[in-house]
C-alpha cells in the first residue's frame, strides 16, 4: 500500500502548490483579462481539491458558483469597465492594468504584518488536535430523524435550516442593492454567433433536466437546493449571452413572485412549526422529508433567477429610469 | 504533516496572499478577486479541518457553512462589481479616492 | 487481485491520459490561437471518451454507464461551440494565423 500513499501524496502536494502558484498568477498579473481566467482555472482546481478532501458537495456548487458564475460576473464586469473607461476622454486617465501602490513605506510594513499573520495562522491550525469527531455522532444520531439521508442536505435544511433561510435573505438582499443603482447598461451583448445560438437550444433543456436531478437527488446523494440552483442560474446566463431578454410582461410581478418565493417558503414553514407546539424550524419527522423537498424546490427557483439576475445587473425593462 | 495540515497550510497561504493582494493593489476588480481567493482559503481551511475524523465521511456542517459562504462570497462579488462600476462612472478612475499610486 | 475488467480499465485510462497530455503538449507548443484550439479540443475531447469508457465498463450497470457517456457528449458539445467562439473573437480582433 505504501507506493498508493506516496501517489496520493504527490498528487495532494501537486494541486496544493499548484493552486498557490495560480493564485499568485491571477493576482499579479498585468492584464486583466489574464487575470480573470486565471481565476476561473484557480477554481476549477479548487474543485478538484475539494473532490480529494470528500467533500462533493461543495465540489458541485464550487464548480458552478465559484469557478463558472463568479468567472462571467467578473469578465462582464471587465467589459463594462472597459467599456466606461475609454468614455472617459479627458482627466485622469487610468488604463484598466493599473498596478500597486498605495503609499511607499506600506509596501515593507505589510509584509510583515502578512508574513507575521501567516505564521501565526500556521502555527493555530498546527496545533489543533489531529484527531476530532467534530459534530458528526449528534449529525448521525440525528439523521433517521431528518427525513433525507445525505447528511450536508440535513444539516443545511433541516438541522441548520435558520442559517439557510438568513443565506436566501442574504441573496435578495444583495439583488435588491445591485438593482437600486441607477445602471446605465446591464449586460449588453454584441457580436452573437449562431453556434452559441444552437449550443444554447441544446443546452438549457438538458440543464433544467439537470436541475431537477440534482434537486431530487440530493436527498441521498451529493446535491441538493444550492447545487441545482447554480445550474439553473448558470441555464439563465447563457440564455441571456444570446441576446435573450425576459418579456417585459414577464419581467413584473412573475419575475419578483420568482425571486420571493423561496423565502417565503422557508418564512412559512417557521412560522407553521413555530405556531404548532415544537420550535420553530423543528419538522416533525415523519413529514421532514416533504418539508424539504418543498423548502428546497422553491429554494431552487428563487436561487437560480437571483443568480441570472445579479448577471444581468440591471432591473429588465425598467422603464422610469431610461 | 498529515493531509489534513497540508491543505489547511495552503488555505492559510491563500487567505494571507489574498490579503496581502488586497492591501497592496489599488485596482478595485484586483480587489474583488483578492477578497474572492481569500474566502476560498478560509473555505479550505475549514473543509480540510473537517475531515479531522478517521473513517471515510467527514464532518458535515463545516460542509454546510462553505456551501453558504460560496452563495454569499458569489452575492457580495456581484454587488461589490456594481460598486466598482458606479465609482467608476462618477469618478472617472478605477481606485478608492483617496489612493496615491506609485507608478 | 485484479479481473480483466480491471485491466481494460487501465488501459483506457491510460491512453485517455495519453491524449490529454498531447493535447496539453500542442496547448503549450504551438504558435497561435487557431493552432491551439484544434489541438487541444480534439486531443481532450478523445481523452475524455476513452477515460468515461474506462470507468463505464468498472460498474456493469446501464445507468452510471449512460450518466457518464451523457457528461461526454455534454463535454464535445460545449468544448466544439467554444472553441469555434474563441477562434471567432480572436479573428475578430485580427490575431494573425501563424504562417510558416
Amino acid at each position: 500500500m505504501e507506493t498508493i500513499i506516496v501517489i496520493q501524496w504527490a498528487l495532494d502536494v501537486l494541486l496544493g502548490l499548484s493552486l498557490f502558484y495560480l493564485a499568485w498568477l491571477a493576482l499579479t498579473s498585468e492584464d486583466l483579462f489574464r487575470a480573470i481566467v486565471l481565476f476561473v482555472s484557480f477554481g476549477l482546481l479548487l474543485t478538484l481539491v475539494w473532490i480529494r478532501l470528500d467533500a462533493p458537495d461543495i465540489a458541485l456548487a464550487e464548480a458552478a458558483i465559484g469557478a463558472g458564475l463568479t468567472g462571467a460576473l467578473l469578465l462582464a464586469g471587465l467589459a463594462k469597465l472597459q467599456i466606461d473607461t475609454r468614455e472617459e476622454s479627458s482627466g485622469h486617465q487610468t488604463s484598466a492594468t493599473q498596478q500597486t501602490t498605495i503609499k511607499k513605506f506600506f509596501k515593507p510594513l505589510s509584509v510583515i504584518a502578512v508574513m507575521l499573520l501567516a505564521i501565526l495562522l500556521g502555527y493555530s491550525v498546527l496545533s489543533l488536535p489531529t484527531e476530532s469527531a467534530g459534530l458528526l455522532p449528534p449529525v448521525n444520531a440525528e439523521l433517521v430523524n431528518s427525513g433525507v439521508t445525505n447528511p450536508v442536505t440535513a444539516v443545511l435544511l433541516n438541522f441548520r435550516g435558520y442559517d439557510t433561510l438568513l443565506e436566501m435573505v442574504v441573496l435578495l438582499v444583495a439583488l435588491l442593492a445591485v438593482w437600486s443603482f441607477d445602471a446605465r447598461h446591464s449586460t449588453v451583448i454584441a457580436n452573437s454567433s449562431p453556434v452559441l445560438g444552437i449550443m444554447t437550444r441544446i443546452l438549457v433543456p438538458v440543464l433544467i433536466v439537470v436541475t431537477a436531478y440534482l434537486l431530487w437527488v440530493g436527498a441521498a446523494a451529493p446535491g441538493g437546493a444550492f447545487q441545482a440552483g447554480s445550474v439553473l442560474g448558470a441555464a439563465g446566463v447563457l440564455l441571456m449571452l444570446t441576446g435573450w431578454s425576459l418579456k417585459s410582461s414577464l419581467a413584473g410581478f412573475p419575475l419578483k413572485l420568482a425571486l420571493v418565493i423561496g423565502n417565503i417558503t422557508f418564512i412559512l414553514v417557521a412560522l407553521t412549526t413555530a405556531f404548532s407546539g415544537t420550535y420553530s424550524l423543528q419538522y416533525p419527522p415523519a413529514q421532514a422529508g416533504l418539508i424539504i423537498l418543498i423548502i428546497e424546490t422553491a429554494a431552487t427557483i428563487s436561487i437560480g433567477v437571483t443568480l441570472a439576475a445579479l448577471f444581468l445587473g440591471a432591473q429588465p425593462n425598467n422603464k422610469d429610469k431610461q | 504533516m498529515t493531509v489534513v495540515n497540508f491543505y489547511a497550510l495552503i488555505g492559510g497561504g491563500l487567505f494571507c496572499l489574498g490579503l496581502y493582494t488586497l492591501i497592496i493593489q489599488a485596482h478595485l476588480l484586483r480587489k474583488i478577486m483578492a477578497l474572492n481567493i481569500m474566502g476560498s482559503g478560509v473555505f479550505m481551511i475549514l473543509v480540510a479541518l473537517a475531515k479531522r475524523i478517521g473513517g471515510n465521511t467527514p464532518d458535515p456542517v463545516p460542509h454546510a457553512m462553505v456551501i453558504t459562504g460560496i452563495v454569499v462570497a458569489v452575492s457580495a462579488t456581484a454587488l461589490a462589481l456594481v460598486l466598482m462600476l458606479k465609482l467608476v462612472a462618477t469618478s472617472g478612475r478605477t481606485e478608492l479616492p483617496d489612493t496615491e499610486l506609485k507608478e | 487481485m485484479a479481473t480483466l475488467i480491471d485491466y481494460l480499465s487501465l488501459i483506457l485510462l491510460v491512453f485517455g491520459a495519453i491524449f490529454f497530455l498531447a493535447g496539453t503538449l500542442g496547448l503549450l507548443r504551438f504558435p497561435d490561437v487557431y493552432t491551439r484550439l484544434h489541438a487541444l479540443t480534439k486531443a481532450d475531447n478523445v481523452g475524455l471518451g476513452l477515460i468515461v469508457f474506462g470507468l463505464a465498463i468498472q460498474y456493469q450497470s446501464w445507468a452510471i454507464a449512460g450518466k457518464l457517456v451523457l457528461i461526454w457528449l455534454l463535454v464535445l458539445l460545449a468544448s466544439a461551440s467554444v472553441s469555434h467562439l474563441v477562434a471567432r473573437a480572436a479573428l475578430r480582433r485580427d490575431v494573425p494565423p501563424w504562417r510558416r
